[in-house]
């Protein structure tokens, strides 16, 4: 199966990513097996608010770089229903036209409510795809919680998109993803108020950056009339060009991926514990009886799963 | 570590109708029942409906047809599926089929076909038996 990834077989990479998103047994054993033949690829990170068009932009840039002779690997991530565990993604819909390109490979992703667990998966999968031969993977995502705010961060470059008429776009962005943002897109930019909007942006770039020079780009697009899209590609290439001169943040990287291995291996060794300890039973039964409390005994049982 | 296998499948609508409504009841319907649902959208091409289940991998395709084009809009799927080593896919049809086009379907290796009055929980069941899994 690794074989035939290498050699960009589609089936097999899809066979890859499932084995290894599923967590089935030996998932491990491949990252390990590929990891070095990795960190060629540039990972651009796509997110915004929902309907802000990340689908479609990343149909029409995905569209273009592929022209341009890259190979690309798309990561479309859509929430899991926290209730039933199922989801709908439905980020194809907006992809219809690079659906059969021969040199782009879409990959839907479903967050499955892991904790921490998305985006080391995220990850494992922008790897196989870097293995595979990608040159460019981009990860598109919700821009609303924490996860998936991890998943850009573990990207090259972030792609933060807004769009007017939308009248909470800019308080979406003051929610914590404004300093990991490369570049600033205001999107359907045919609609009225764009331009209120990329000003606003650059306002709070002015209060928030310490020099000129760090300010990213704030740019209107619109994948209807097409306007702006030249000089979004034009930024996203300067942007590629930097990561094949090898000018990208590799320590911070590898710092965060090692952290965020640790957190998930840690979470599913505290439940796998737990779960064979007779899953807390005891234990709720002091609190609710008034002999214990949440606290102790959230610290009794990380001092058993640590042998501490 | 756990393994978290879910069962995956992609809803495609191929061909020239625009009775979208079936389709998203089912999507729906199984995410509601635990599957991770991929929804490619309308006027799907044969060749894009097997380019996405190879680079999505998923387990089942339900195909929703109410064109009258069933039978040969399946075969091109089927045929498609088999030259990317992909028929391991499970088929399954729903929409409107007349009933002595069932058995040509399933001749052709469709794994079920539900018409209008079928019970999400149905589906569910067959596609689960047929995987042998229970995610």
């Amino acid at each position: 199966m690794i074989e035939a990834a290498r050699k960009s077989n589609e089936r097999a990479l899809a066979k890859l990513i499932s084995h290894v998103e599923d967590r089935k047994p030996g998932w491990k054993d491949i990252m390990k097996a590929i990891y070095a033949e990795t960190g060629r690829t540039c990972v651009i990170g796509v997110t915004g608010s929902p309907g802000s068009g990340k689908s479609s932009l990343v149909s029409e840039f995905a569209k273009q770089l592929g022209d341009m002779g890259y190979a690309i690997g798309i990561i479309a991530v859509d929430p899991s229903s926290p209730f039933s565990g199922g989801a709908v993604l439905g980020d194809r819909i907006r992809m219809r036209d690079i659906s059969t390109y021969k040199n782009i490979f879409i990959r839907s992703m479903a967050t499955r409510g892991m904790l921490g667990g998305l985006c080391q998966a995220a990850r494992d999968v922008v790897r196989i795809m870097d293995f595979a031969g990608r040159d460019i993977v981009i990860i598109e995502t919700v821009g609303v919680g924490q996860d998936e705010i991890e998943v850009v961060s573990a990207s090259d470059y972030v792609v933060l998109v807004t769009y007017p008429g939308g009248g909470d776009s800019v308080q979406a962005i003051k929610a914590g993803v404004m300093e990991i943002a490369d570049i600033f897109v205001v999107n359907k930019c045919d609609r009225d108020g764009a331009d209120v909007i990329v000003s606003e942006i650059s306002a709070m770039l002015d209060l928030s950056t310490e020099t000129v020079e760090k300010i990213p780009p704030v740019i209107k697009t619109s994948t209807f009339t097409k306007e702006g899209i030249d000089k979004f590609m034009e930024i996203l290439s300067e942007f590629i060009q930097k990561k094949e001169k090898g000018l990208h943040f590799q320590e911070e990287h590898v710092r965060q991926e090692v952290m965020s291995i640790l957190e998930t291996e840690m979470v599913s060794l505290i439940k796998e514990k737990i779960s064979s300890d007779g899953n807390m039973e005891k234990e709720l039964k002091l609190i609710l009886s008034g002999k214990s409390d949440p606290y102790s005994v959230a610290d009794e049982l990380i001092k058993r799963v640590a042998g501490i | 570590m756990g393994q978290d296998s879910k069962i995956r499948v992609l809803v495609a609508k191929p061909g020239l109708d625009g009775h979208e409504r079936g389709a998203h009841v089912v999507a729906y319907g199984l995410r509601d029942e635990g599957f991770e649902v991929i929804y490619t959208g309308l006027r799907q091409t044969p060749e894009q409906i097997v380019s996405a289940a190879v680079q999505e991998d998923v387990d089942v395709i339900g195909l929703s047809i109410l064109s009258g084009a069933h039978l040969s809009l399946t075969k091109k799927i089927m045929e498609g599926l088999k030259a990317k080593g992909a028929n391991d896919v499970l088929v399954t049809v729903g929409g409107v089929i007349p009933e002595e086009d069932k058995k040509t379907l399933e001749e052709m290796g469709v794994a079920g076909v539900f018409t209008s009055g079928s019970k999400i929980k149905d589906i569910a069941a067959l596609i689960r038996t047929k995987l042998g899994k229970n995610a």
